[in-house]
């Protein structure tokens, strides 16, 4: 492989490791939130979380686009405030497949807080344990498996983003270039020798993590 | 000790649960058929079930309002209640209180009047119908409650070791100076355990007074 394409690898790693950390926190406590039974706005929250699911990514880069941009009300406020720019930087590849992948945990870390018992957790209070402790004791280990599964699969779907980051990122070799990205670029300039190793890195990226995802969601623990 | 149930209603399918009636004895037996209502009412003192409407008061502490975490209860309940992530030794101190709090009894007390020692190192899934059991009473002894309820802990298991756990349940009250309320369907653990005993049927209390005197009444009713 060339250096070139060993960056893009390089890159796409970080910065789909990066985005899956960045949504770990919320994901999981949106996946939580969700497991509880019913209360106001939950419908809601629902939908807006699988929105990215199942919109075209291109749609969803658009909408970062907008909101993003220097013209964006977010990013415009960002650039003019601390003269930070998001859109055709890493972070926006960051962001672009945060996004995307969000669903993914969220979905499997929900089903996760669900299948725990809710008798452990009652048991835990009844032994003088505060919510946040049921949460790091209870239910965050107990749901673990479904939860890393999650972050596999979300991680997966970051370094298979396209869409989205090509909107939001452009596509800038040794900055915003990314695994598909590259894939793209050779394949457009008939560059297929190069375009054929990148994608069975992708392929092995790939299957790696939904491989052991799948094995993690199946190897039930006793709830 | 004095439980306070200040005309508690709960609403079941089938029925309403409502109880009003004020516990004074040390070792208080619930008696009565499966479904009467037993449980939910263990569960509406613990915490774990709001009542439609109806005051709890434990030793004047009002329960009403009041968190599970702060009420202190000690619950066995009838289901499998050890959590699966820790060990039993994890699972026996995740109530205690902190060595700050001067705990009333040992950890080592607890674990060998119980006879528990031996299964501390143990992953809770390895452990026999009557060991869980045993470790779930210690769990909840060593969270040092002022209240210990009982869900029918003895069922299921055989005769031996019921005889067993049933000597262990005799000697706790005093062992660690703690009134219990026992949920049971059995005539005969109810009359070995407990000072009064309730006799509850569809939710509602049909007999009250000393387990030989009330189930008797109850047999030949």
């Amino acid at each position: 492989m060339q250096p070139d394409e060993w960056q893009a690898v390089r890159f796409t790693l970080a910065a789909c490791a990066g985005s899956t950390l960045l949504i770990a926190p919320f994901g999981l406590a949106i996946a939580w939130l969700l497991a509880r039974p019913r209360w106001l706005g939950k419908s809601f929250v629902e939908t807006i979380v699988t929105l990215p699911l199942v919109m075209p990514p291109v749609a969803t880069g658009l909408i970062l686009l907008k909101l993003l941009g220097r013209r964006g009300s977010l990013g415009g406020w960002l650039h003019r405030a601390f003269d930070f720019d998001i859109v055709f930087t890493w972070r926006a590849v960051v962001i672009a497949a945060a996004v995307m992948s969000f669903p993914l945990l969220v979905r499997s870390s929900r089903v996760g807080f669900q299948e725990v018992n809710r008798r452990y957790e009652q048991m835990a209070r009844t032994l003088g344990a505060g919510e946040w402790r049921v949460f790091w004791t209870i239910s965050l280990p107990l749901a673990s498996r479904a939860i890393y599964g999650g972050v596999l699969l979300a991680f997966a779907r970051a370094v298979g983003e396209f869409g989205a980051t090509i909107l939001l990122a452009g596509n800038i070799p040794g900055e915003t270039q990314t695994l598909s990205l590259r894939i793209y670029e050779a394949v457009q300039l008939g560059h297929d020798a190069t375009a054929y190793r990148l994608l069975l890195v992708c392929v092995c990226i790939a299957f790696a993590a939904v491989f052991s995802a799948e094995w993690l969601l199946r190897k039930k623990e006793v709830r | 000790m004095k439980l306070s149930l200040g005309n508690v209603r709960l609403p079941l399918s089938a029925f309403d649960l409502e109880v009003n009636a004020e516990l004074t004895a040390r070792r208080t037996g619930i008696f009565g058929p499966s479904g009467a209502g037993k449980t939910s009412l263990l569960e509406t003192i613990a915490g774990l079930r709001e009542t439609a409407s109806g005051a709890i008061y434990f030793n004047e502490t009002s329960f009403t309002g009041l968190p599970v975490r702060m009420r202190q209860i000690g619950y066995v309940p009838q289901d499998d209640s050890l959590f699966p992530n820790l060990d039993v030794r994890r699972n026996l101190l995740y109530g205690r209180p902190s060595a700050a709090n001067q705990p009333a009894f040992s950890f080592e007390h607890v674990t060998q009047f119980l006879g528990i020692e031996p299964l501390l190192a143990r992953d809770v899934r390895q452990l026999s119908r009557g060991e869980r059991q045993r470790v779930t009473i210690g769990r909840a002894l060593l969270s040092e409650p002022r209240l210990l309820l009982l869900d029918e802990p003895l069922t299921g298991l055989d005769r031996d070791l019921r005889e067993i756990i049933l000597k262990q349940l005799k000697k706790l009250p005093n062992e660690f100076d703690l009134p219990m309320l026992y949920v049971t369907h059995d005539r005969a653990e109810a009359i070995a355990l407990c000072d009064e005993v309730l006799l509850i049927e569809r939710g509602k209390i049909v007999g009250r007074g000393a387990p030989g005197e009330v189930l008797r009444s109850h047999i030949s009713g």
